[in-house]
């Protein structure tokens, strides 16, 4: 018989092992912001770049989603607000305020205004500061001067951008330093009033201090989103987040509280990649 | 260490040499065209009919024909190329089919003018029967402009980052509201760019407008402005020649004593309209860049 690969082993065992065990389940009176019911994500039609995933993410709490390159947890994440549609067939059921949002006749553009998404790379519009966290909501609705103000005011206050910014609302937004142009982002999608706040390794084009800053205002968010955050980094998920989801080729591995992630995980796999084994 | 130090010097001086040489027979030829024809373009030069006999003659309706033969093929043509281009660029799949589509397009930009010129004397010339006319010449100079401006608007869109393209699809706007608000905004400089290089090829065209919008320049009465009388300069069915093919005509079967100084002037004076056009078409074009994007970069 051929030796078989350490990847080939490790596929193997995650084919074999039922993981279903090792993923927490919230209590009733853990309020539930999203959940998932066997999500799987395909981009061929043949084979799963996502295996079902059943996880419920919790309100008001910040979730990290970790694993190496390839694991699927962007995957997994741009799924929850439909930003696969084109590029994927996405299965299974996610479950928001009682809907399925994975269902054909749900209004993704409505979607994506619950639950807002903030990418790894800042992509302001190359717009004022002022238009563009007002540019999405003057293309839905009316609005005067006056509620666009206070809209912007708030969101920006809100991303701890404020005070940089407050004098410059007409400058080109491009004209902002990288940790600027993220919390401009995030602004952008707060003005939008979402509910969940979904963000694929936000801080990983910037510098630490950038980073802190961005992480310091997940944190004062949580009060009032429930904030998903794919992450490289350990120590941020370890610092930043209430709940830790391990992704390891395709498939959710191991969902817990994040202290429990960090120093007692169930599964080997999980203790490999978190203490720096392999990913 | 030493020998690439060499090499690397060589290689500048000679790159500067040959960008020099460029240069330099620019320069020449502005400069020739300019002294030979500047000295007879006169304000009456400029304001007065050309004559077909004697000397003196002006050159106000050529000047007059080229501009709105300009503005009349870039009203057709813009619009079909910016649709054209977000298709391609935007929404079409990638598929043999759509870079076939693409690989004709760019072939079509290197077609001869002549044959584009002969086949609208055949088509809208002789059988639309719109005659020598304006529509004719504008239509001739749509078919020789599309291929051009729909790939440079085409490159002007993809020079755009996706990340723009995400941005507004994250935030619940659609794709063609990010297109037309985001992305089409941001490409604007570089689509000016395109406009204006199309119309400097526009304005110097020659051989497409001898066949379709004629050689002759009918007498007009400026104050007429009713597109469809005769004698209206506005009127897109009278034949139109252009200051281009008006010096296409004065160098090959002139019957005027002046024409060397006529062809010299009309030279001077179409350089110097493609050089306002083009300052004109990128002063616009940044000023609603500024506004749309707040100044940009």
């Amino acid at each position: 018989m051929a030796k078989k690969t350490n990847l080939e082993i490790v596929d193997q065992l995650v084919a074999e092992t039922d993981y279903d065990r090792y993923i927490i389940q919230l209590s009733k009176k853990h309020e539930r912001a999203i959940e998932t019911k066997d999500l799987t994500v395909t981009y061929d039609g043949l084979k799963y770049a996502m295996n079902p995933a059943t996880i419920a993410f919790e309100k008001n709490k910040i979730t990290s989603l970790i694993g190496g390159s390839g694991s699927g947890k962007s995957t997994f994440l741009r799924s929850l607000n439909r930003m696969n549609d084109d590029v994927a067939t996405v299965g299974g059921q996610i479950l928001y305020q009682g809907v399925d949002l994975n269902a054909p006749e749900i209004d993704v553009f409505e979607v994506r205004k619950r639950i807002g998404m903030v990418f790894q790379r800042p992509n302001p519009f190359a717009k004022s500061i002022y238009d563009n966290i007002t540019f999405a909501l003057t293309q839905r609705g009316k609005y005067s001067r006056v509620e666009l103000d206070e809209i912007v005011e708030t969101s920006l206050k809100n991303a701890a951008l404020w005070d940089q910014v407050k004098d410059s609302l007409d400058k080109s937004a491009l004209q902002l330093s990288g940790g600027q142009q993220q919390r401009l982002v995030i602004a952008r999608a707060l003005a939008l009033k979402p509910d969940i706040l979904l963000l694929d390794e936000p801080a990983s084009a910037l510098d630490p201090k950038s980073t802190m800053q961005i992480e310091e205002t997940l944190v004062n968010l949580k009060n009032n989103y429930s904030i998903i955050i794919v992450t490289h980094n350990m120590q941020q998920a370890a610092r930043i987040s209430d709940y830790t989801a391990f992704f390891n080729m395709g498939k959710l591995i191991e969902y817990d509280l994040t202290r429990k992630i960090f120093t007692r995980p169930k599964v080997k796999l999980t203790d490999d990649y978190v203490s720096g084994n392999f990913g | 260490m030493i020998n690439s130090k060499i090499t690397n010097k060589v290689a500048i001086s000679f790159i500067r040499i040959l960008a020099g040489i460029v240069v330099l027979i620019l320069a020449f030829l502005v400069g020739y065209i300019l002294i030979k024809g500047l000295p007879y373009v006169s304000w009456h030069f400029l304001t007065s009919p050309s004559k077909s006999v004697s000397a003196g003659g002006g050159i106000s309706g050529q000047l007059f024909n080229s501009i709105y033969l300009l503005v009349l093929s870039l009203l057709i043509s813009l619009p079909i190329a910016l649709g054209a281009a977000i298709y391609l660029n935007e929404y079409a799949p990638k598929n043999k089919f759509v870079s076939t589509l693409r690989n004709s397009i760019e072939v079509l930009s290197s077609l001869p003018s002549v044959v584009v010129g002969l086949f609208g004397f055949m088509f809208f010339v002789l059988k639309f029967g719109f005659g020598f006319s304006i529509l004719s010449g504008a239509i001739a100079l749509t078919f020789f402009n599309l291929p051009i401006l729909t790939s440079s608007i085409e490159n002007s869109l993809a020079a755009v980052p996706n990340l723009q393209r995400e941005a507004g699809v994250a935030l619940g706007i659609s794709k063609w509201e990010t297109i037309i608000h985001v992305i089409i905004p941001a490409a604007l400089p570089s689509i000016v760019t395109g406009i204006v290089l199309a119309s400097g090829r526009i304005l110097g065209e020659a051989a497409a407008l001898i066949f379709t919008a004629g050689q002759s320049s009918p007498v007009l009465n400026w104050t007429n402005l009713n597109p469809f009388s005769s004698t209206s300069p506005l009127n897109p069915m009278r034949p139109a020649e252009t200051l281009a093919v008006h010096i296409w005509k004065i160098n090959s079967e002139a019957t005027i004593p002046d024409a060397v100084q006529i062809s010299a002037a009309s030279s001077a004076v179409l350089l110097i309209l493609v050089f306002v056009f083009n300052l004109i078409a990128r002063r616009l074009g940044n000023v609603i860049f500024k506004k749309m994007t707040a100044g940009g970069k």
